[in-house]
């Protein structure tokens, strides 16, 4: 797993982090979490609102974001929660940095139906390209990390870059994608296989084949 | 009342009891770790598993499962066992075997129900996880390792304690738990977690490496580092008290005890008077008893001497003072060191009425002049647990923290005079209204005033009554008792100019009033009263004696004697007997047994163990008012408000750390 410890709270972390505070459209975004629920249950918007805050550190550095200390005691005190109770939700979930991570942020799934299906090889095509786990590369676009589970595995193997996954990868789909995001574009989100939309039976049904196109009682048959 | 059956037995059981409590009942052992009857329930450490149907064919976790009618609990199956073999097989897959150098070993939950449940011997090959130390302050001692994640340290500042500062973070094997960046645990109930855990993940840090639990005499009595008087256990080895740990009494202390009664018990073996000291020509030099006594005696006091009570003293000393005196023809005694002198004439104006169970069901409360968290810190958890149920607080005295949501009032007195609305209107729809005045609205001479409103807000009603003062010192309702009370407080002893002064552990008296006075001092620690004295007669502490104790609430309470006091240090009745002697007048008892006789057919109610019956509120005076403003409370550091703690080094540590903010570098150990 990788690190989950907080950066270390240093002067230079406070110095840089200490005046974080909401932009503008930001601000109303946190207040329209905070209004999803009664008055006095504003705790209940925590994971949005350090969503949020990973995601405004992430404009700021041009990086997927993640969540310095001070930022962290800036949501607590905007939800009036014990700061320990914040950094208990943020260090519990995956989808929160605690260090500082490169544009892209490459999750690759290591679980065993990408494993069996060759998640291996992409971690060796992220390594060529100068990734290392839980490391910002030196030009600030990646940080690879190996993640379990994401629930594709269908379409396994998959790696999940920011908001986006990609799946039924091989080394040259992923190269190919990595390629593309690192010269500014936006490759095809979803999987990689030509012909398939989504997580439907590659090759084409082998159960309930008459089912695909209209309904069709199989109980006659059983 | 659903009625169920356990083990083929068939009980009926209170409405919302769960399965657990059921099998109690039923008087069948569970075993568990996270499930903790004063604590939320949190049901992750699995070990309560029966077996209950109608319900899935799997065990079930005891703890958070609701007992309805009909159901039946077995807690002797085969499947029972094995699944608490198996519960403690994962729980010990992470512990550490290290039970010879843990300081829980042999009051150890894990220990015990791994031997009672578990099985014969481990299977598990692989590699153990390990985790770094934690910094919670100098109270907690962390061994995170042992940690087997039941969060009762967690469920207890959050709930009880009220200041959320232990968390657990990150989640599955990697889970930790740790305060805020490795902040110390800064609150003056935080040393309970020690008690609550049930492995050797938090243990005492002042007591690391001290002793086992079996050498060491158990020794029942009585919490005086304020007047709360919660029952604690000295536990004492050879001639040292090496710790003192709460009991559970639901009435007073339930089952927490603050980190100062806890903690103080070391300064009972530092500054300690063991000699007997004479101040010849300006210098305190030792001598021997005789000496003493001859010294006293040449003052040739006659009627002109005087007593005056310390905060710790028992009421078996205040009485033989008392004797003393009388066989002298004297009655100036005084109990109340700094000079507050407010009326004694009915001492239900100056005791906690509703009691510390009874202020839990309060739903409106004014405090006046009281910082209860540092006053009665046991009384604050209390009153956190009436805000809980619905109670508002309202505060008069310059800002402290509360734990609890309430009201600052400011600090100006007159305001009682003419209350704002929104409490008035709390006060008039309250069914169970309480007043708390506390040592700064007594300073200031609120008593009349309060009892005004008491009578405005009609406080006592049938079954209930809402009037009550804090004290903060552990003889403060004994001294009371005893007529340790001067109409004009110490200052009318002072007027009095007495030849000789008995000071009985005084240690918070100015003594430039009683320049004229021979100060014989008779207590156990070299503090502020030796200073001043010009005899020193050393006696016994709280914990080298027998005694009884009166908390604020008038609950009588009786301490036994743990350990010897040390060198020349005698108990304190025994001093005062020989005194008697050598100023040739009789007091009447030889023996404590006698001593304790004669002052119970003097004050029937010390005789009695539980509350006293003072009577009813006296009538108030409707024209009483308030006025002047609370400028401070008169504790200004929790941890050194007595002799015994400032002697302690512990104690001067929390207060260096927790209160004053020095950073303390931790010694790598």
């Amino acid at each position: 797993m990788a690190d989950r410890t907080p950066a270390p709270d240093t002067p230079e972390l406070r110095a840089r982090w200490g005046s974080f505070a909401w932009t503008e459209e930001n601000r109303k975004k946190a207040d329209w979490h905070i209004a999803k629920y009664p008055a006095g249950r504003q705790k209940s918007a925590v994971m949005p609102l350090l969503d949020l805050a990973q995601r405004q550190v992430g404009a700021e550095t041009d990086t997927q974001g993640w969540l310095p200390l001070p930022v962290i005691e800036y949501v607590a005190a905007h939800l009036d929660m014990p700061v320990i109770r914040v950094l208990e939700v943020a260090t519990f979930y995956f989808m929160y940095n605690l260090r500082p991570v490169g544009k892209f942020h490459v999750q690759v799934c290591g679980t065993t139906p990408c494993m069996l299906r060759g998640s291996d090889a992409l971690f060796e095509t992220c390594k060529k390209r100068g990734m290392s786990k839980g490391h910002v590369s030196a030009d600030g676009l990646w940080t690879l990390t190996e993640v379990e589970c994401m629930g594709n595995c269908a379409t396994a193997p998959m790696v999940q870059i920011n908001d986006d996954n990609y799946e039924d990868l091989t080394p040259e789909r992923l190269d190919a994608v990595l390629d593309a995001l690192a010269a500014g574009q936006q490759p095809k989100t979803g999987t990689q296989e030509p012909g398939r939309h989504t997580s439907e039976p590659a090759g084409g049904p082998t159960t309930l084949k008459a089912m695909v196109s209209a309904n069709h009682d199989y109980r006659g048959e059983w | 009342m659903p009625k169920v059956t356990v083990d083929g037995q068939e009980i009926e059981v209170p409405n919302g009891a769960t399965v657990l409590q059921a099998c109690e009942l039923a008087g069948k052992e569970i075993p568990r770790f996270c499930y903790h009857e004063r604590l939320s329930i949190a049901g992750n450490c699995r070990m309560c598993l029966v077996e209950v149907k109608p319900g899935p064919p799997k065990p079930q976790a005891s703890c958070a499962l609701p007992a309805t009618e009909g159901q039946e609990i077995r807690t002797d199956t085969p499947m029972v066992k094995a699944a608490r073999e198996g519960v403690m097989e994962f729980l010990l897959i992470n512990h550490p075997l290290d039970c010879p150098i843990c300081d829980q070993g042999g009051e150890c939950d894990l220990q015990d129900q791994s031997v009672a449940y578990g099985r014969g011997g481990s299977r598990y090959e692989e590699n153990k996880r390990a985790v770094t130390e934690k910094y919670m302050g100098p109270l907690i001692k962390t061994v995170m390792t042992r940690c087997i994640h039941c969060t009762r340290c967690v469920r207890f500042s959050e709930e009880i304690a009220g200041v959320d500062e232990i968390g657990a973070l990150y989640r599955g094997e990697d889970m930790q738990i740790t305060t805020y960046l490795e902040q110390a645990a800064a609150h003056e109930l935080s040393a309970n977690v020690i008690d609550l855990c049930p492995v050797g993940a938090l243990t005492s840090r002042p007591y690391a490496f001290e002793a086992r639990p079996w050498e060491l005499k158990k020794t029942l009595s009585i919490d005086v580092s304020d007047a709360v008087g919660a029952n604690i256990r000295l536990d004492s080895r050879g001639r040292e008290v090496m710790r003192a740990l709460p009991r559970i009494n639901d009435d007073v202390n339930e089952e927490w005890l603050s980190d100062k009664g806890r903690y103080m018990v070391d300064g009972l073996g530092a500054r300690r008077l063991d000699k007997v000291w004479i101040r010849k020509s300006g210098k305190l030099q030792a001598a021997s008893w005789d000496e003493a006594f001859k010294a006293i005696a040449k003052a040739k006091p006659g009627a002109s001497i005087a007593a005056i009570a310390g905060d710790l003293v028992d009421c078996e000393t205040m009485y033989a003072a008392k004797a003393l005196l009388r066989a002298m023809g004297s009655d100036l005694l005084e109990g109340r060191q700094t000079g507050l002198s407010y009326d004694t004439g009915s001492l239900a104006a100056v005791n906690f009425n509703s009691t510390f169970a009874g202020i839990e069901t309060a739903d409106a409360i004014l405090i006046v002049g009281s910082h209860v968290r540092w006053e009665a810190p046991l009384v604050n958890v209390r009153l956190r647990k009436a805000v809980k149920r619905g109670a508002k607080v309202f505060i008069v005295g310059p800002e402290w923290e509360p734990t609890y949501p309430a009201t600052f009032l400011g600090g100006d007195l007159s305001v009682l005079n003419k209350l704002p609305k929104d409490v008035t209107d709390t006060f008039k729809g309250a069914e169970r209204p309480a007043l708390i005045l506390g040592g700064a609205g007594l300073g200031k001479g609120a008593l009349g005033a309060c009892l005004a409103l008491a009578d405005k807000f009609k406080l006592v009603r049938d079954g209930w009554n809402g009037f009550n003062v804090l004290h903060m010192a552990a003889s403060r309702m004994g001294g009371l008792m005893l007529g340790y009370a001067q109409p004009g407080g110490i200052g009318d002893i002072a007027k009095a100019a007495p030849k000789v002064v008995l000071a009985l552990g005084a240690d918070e008296v100015d003594w430039s009033a009683f320049t004229g006075s021979l100060k014989v001092y008779i207590g156990h620690h070299g503090d502020k009263g030796a200073h001043a004295a010009d005899v020193i007669l050393p006696a016994a502490s709280f914990a080298e004696k027998d005694g009884t104790y009166v908390n604020t609430e008038g609950r009588v309470q009786f301490a036994e004697k743990a350990v010897f006091a040390p060198g020349d240090a005698r108990e304190d009745w025994t001093i005062l007997r020989a005194l008697a002697d050598a100023l040739g007048v009789t007091v009447g008892f030889d023996s404590f047994a006698q001593l304790q006789a004669a002052m119970i057919a003097e004050v029937p109610a010390l005789g009695e163990e539980g509350l006293a019956s003072y009577g009813a509120l006296p009538k108030a005076d409707a024209k009483a008012k308030a006025e002047g403003e609370i400028a401070g409370y008169p504790i200004k550091d929790f941890y050194l408000t007595n002799p015994i703690a400032r002697a302690s080094a512990v104690m001067q540590r929390c207060s260096a750390e927790l209160v004053h903010g020095e950073e303390i570098a931790e010694a790598a150990e």
